[in-house]
């Protein structure tokens, strides 16, 4: 079942609101329903979000973000349609049933962090344990938890008015993780810090998510960290979900013009990941066979290098043509004692700019491992330069210049030694 | 000209009267209640000496403020016992404090309503301004009726004249809390009165201490006022300064009140920048 689930959902702001609705769902435009005075602000959304999934929900400012994520929580009560969380209908709810979801399923983080001033850091993170009702000691030893996940260890006692700005969202997204919902609703969560705070919180959001696998439901109106941070992203325009699916669907195949010209700006080398440009590796071998075998396959595949795999497709390391054949003169050595474990690796998720920095330093086509080290796929350098060549021509002519704003992707180079 | 007179003092006094009528059992207990807690404090205040009176306010003034307006304050409380107005001032003292009181327990519950529902606060607005601008020796006048002469009338038309503040600030105080802190309460699931209770109301008590100050002040100047309807204290000896054209007691009695006034002022302040908000503002 899905975590949160929203259906023909609508919210209209101003007089007769339902009237609105109606005319909408005849197909009216916004633009015609808002000239009668009132703001259709989301208009049918509808989605589904998996549980352990990080939706990101990306649109300009009025485009009706904040509107839509207020109603999965009930703090705004939708027009029309239904929004569900688990197996409870939120729409059905009373005032009680609403605190109820809100205490123990959804937690929320937000855009200028809503701390309590007065209270301390460690008193603000148990805030949700007290509303519902945990004892004193025991939600405090929560919060002192929470806040040594985020990296404020120590910062328990101090107030919110004395942290940075970095710190202070910490100490909100600690206030979510303590209340330990499923959900995390998070507006515009990174949107006040600067961009090298804001880098820093995307990687640890991320990080906490490999961790801990809430449904987290992000809303942002920067391209880039929607592309960084979400499993799919809903992309929205004047009330409306235009296109919802992952970074790579949305960049390759935008749903209409407006998303196309959207994402054009993007610096795709940013946004596709290893595993876009990648080949089967055409020479692999197992650890208990012999240089022959090894030999064998680079020719078999045209190439001068055989990747070696332990059982369970684990890379062990990668074996040149020249070391392969000396070692069989010497004949009676395995492959063990031969093959290079320092292959270079990227994992699959790994942007290919940083794909490229490893690339560059040997002369091995790159190995792509998964999540447990296991080989997937290899990219040789050809490829590679060919693919950035397409991607950058691409952007060039759609008339735009890449954008040198972000920072640098983190490269991942993995040592198998 | 005179066919042309609306008779609107007339229908106010008619209402006054029927008031009396039906609600007369309600208006005897409140004035017994008024008149007892003003006795049972104007007796304390006055069953102390003067001296230990003094030392007792000027340490309040420290821990409301700091030393130095302690020791200010001594000097400026041993003055009104050297110009021997100690008593009066007592009875001043007591009579502000119970108007200031009841008005504040009337004014931050309304303000808090008002704050919840625009339509109760456009009711009340133009009630306020009416309380606030109508000269306040008129609250007398009905309050006199009501009460007949004494202490009562003037604490019950210092409450009506002294309370606006306390309601407008108060409301003003927690309509200014970040929209967005009180909706944190709402989306962790907190009910409507503990947000009230842990949110909305610490984080507006520097502009509710700010209400309650000018409520203190505003009292102060219409008890001297009640001193017309036989009220007691510093206001009676202004009183009887002007109708003996006696200057030198018109002189110290009107700088006791001056003493008084400047007093309660730093100390109703003090506190207000003692609450944990105004604390963690430093911080920053
Ligand atoms: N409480 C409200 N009353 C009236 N209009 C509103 C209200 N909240 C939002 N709107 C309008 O709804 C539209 C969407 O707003 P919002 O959801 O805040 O957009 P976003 O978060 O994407 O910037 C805007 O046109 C905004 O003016
Ligand atoms: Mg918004």
């Amino acid at each position: 079942m899905s975590a949160i689930r929203a259906k023909e959902l609508y919210k209209v702001f101003g007089r007769r609101p339902e009237d609105a609705v109606r005319r909408l769902r005849e197909g009216e435009s916004r633009e015609d329903v808002a000239s009668s005075g009132v703001t259709p602000a989301v208009i049918d959304a509808n989605f589904e979000v998996p549980p352990g999934e990080t939706f990101v929900v990306m649109g300009l400012s009025g485009s009706g973000k904040s509107t839509l994520i207020r109603m999965l929580n009930g703090l705004l009560e939708p027009t029309a349609g239904e929004v569900h969380c688990g197996d409870e209908n939120v729409t059905t709810l009373d005032a009680a049933g609403l605190r109820r979801i809100r205490s123990q399923h959804m937690s929320m983080v937000f855009q200028h962090f809503a701390l309590f001033p007065h209270r301390t850091v460690r008193e603000n993170a148990a805030y949700a344990l007290q509303v519902r009702g945990v004892d004193r000691r025991t939600r405090l030893a929560k919060a002192d938890e929470a806040l040594e996940m985020v990296g404020l260890a120590g910062w328990g006692s101090r107030l919110p008015a004395q942290l940075s700005g970095g710190m202070k969202q910490r100490v909100g997204l600690a206030r979510a993780l303590a209340s330990e919902t499923e959900v995390l609703l998070m507006d515009e969560a990174f949107s006040a810090l600067d961009p090298l705070i804001r880098r820093e919180m995307q990687d640890q959001l991320v990080e906490l998510q490999h961790r801990l696998g809430k449904t987290i439901v992000f809303i942002t109106h920067d391209l880039n960290e929607a592309m960084r941070l979400g499993d799919r992203i809903a992309m929205m325009r004047a009330g409306r979900i235009e296109q919802i699916g992952t970074a790579e669907e949305i960049l390759n195949q935008p749903a209409n013009e407006y998303v196309a010209q959207f994402v054009q700006d993007v610096d795709r080398t940013r946004v596709l990941t290893a595993s876009a440009v990648m080949d089967t590796p055409r020479a692999v071998v197992s650890d208990t066979s012999g240089p022959q075998a090894a030999l064998d396959a680079m020719r078999e595949g045209q190439v001068n290098a055989a990747f070696v795999v332990g059982s369970d497709q684990q890379l062990l390391g990668v074996v040149g043509a020249e070391a392969a054949a000396s070692a069989l003169q010497r004949s009676g050595d395995s492959l063990r004692e031969v093959l290079d474990s320092k292959a270079t690796t990227v994992k699959s998720d790994t942007v290919l700019v940083d794909v490229f920095d490893a690339s560059a330093r040997s002369a091995m086509p790159v190995a792509v491992v998964d999540s447990r080290d296991r080989l997937v796929g290899a990219i040789v350098r050809e490829t590679l330069l060919t693919a950035m060549a397409k991607l950058r021509a691409g952007e060039e002519a759609a008339g735009t210049t890449e954008s040198g704003t972000q920072p640098d992707g983190d490269v991942s180079e993995v040592d198998h030694g | 000209m005179d066919e042309w007179r609306i008779p609107l003092g007339d229908w106010v006094e008619s209402f006054i009267d029927w008031l009396i009528t039906v609600l007369g059992p309600l208006f005897d207990l409140v004035g017994t209640v008024l008149k007892e807690t003003f006795e049972g404090l104007q007796s304390t205040l006055n069953f102390a000496p003067a001296w230990l009176m003094i030392i007792i306010l000027a340490v309040l003034g420290g821990l409301a403020r700091n030393g130095t307006f302690a020791i200010i304050a001594a000097l400026g409380l041993f003055l009104i016992a050297l110009m021997d107005q100690w008593e009066q001032a007592m009875l001043t003292l007591a009579l502000v404090l119970v108007a200031g009181a009841v008005a504040t327990i009337i004014a931050i519950p309304l303000g808090i309503l008002a704050s919840r529902s625009r339509a109760f606060s456009n009711a009340i607005r133009p009630v306020l301004d009416f309380m606030q601008t109508m000269p306040p020796l008129v609250y007398l006048i009905p309050a006199v009726v009501i009460f007949t002469v004494g202490v009562v009338p003037g604490i019950v038309a210092t409450i009506i004249f002294a309370m606006p503040p306390g309601v407008r600030l108060t409301e003003l105080g927690i309509r200014q809390v970040d929209a967005e802190v009180v909706e944190a309460g709402h989306a962790f699931g907190s009910p409507p009165n503990a947000i009230l209770r842990q949110i909305q109301l610490p984080l507006a008590l520097p502009t509710i201490m700010a209400g309650i100050n000018q409520v203190i002040m505003l009292g102060l100047s219409m008890v001297v006022l009640a001193g017309f309807v036989g009220g007691p204290g510093l206001g009676q000896q202004v009183l009887s300064a002007i109708s003996r054209i006696d200057v030198a007691l018109g002189v110290e009695a009107g700088l006791s009140v001056v003493i008084l006034a400047i007093f309660l002022d730093r100390v109703t302040a003090g506190l207000g920048t003692r609450s944990t908000v105004a604390r963690q503002k430093e911080a920053a």
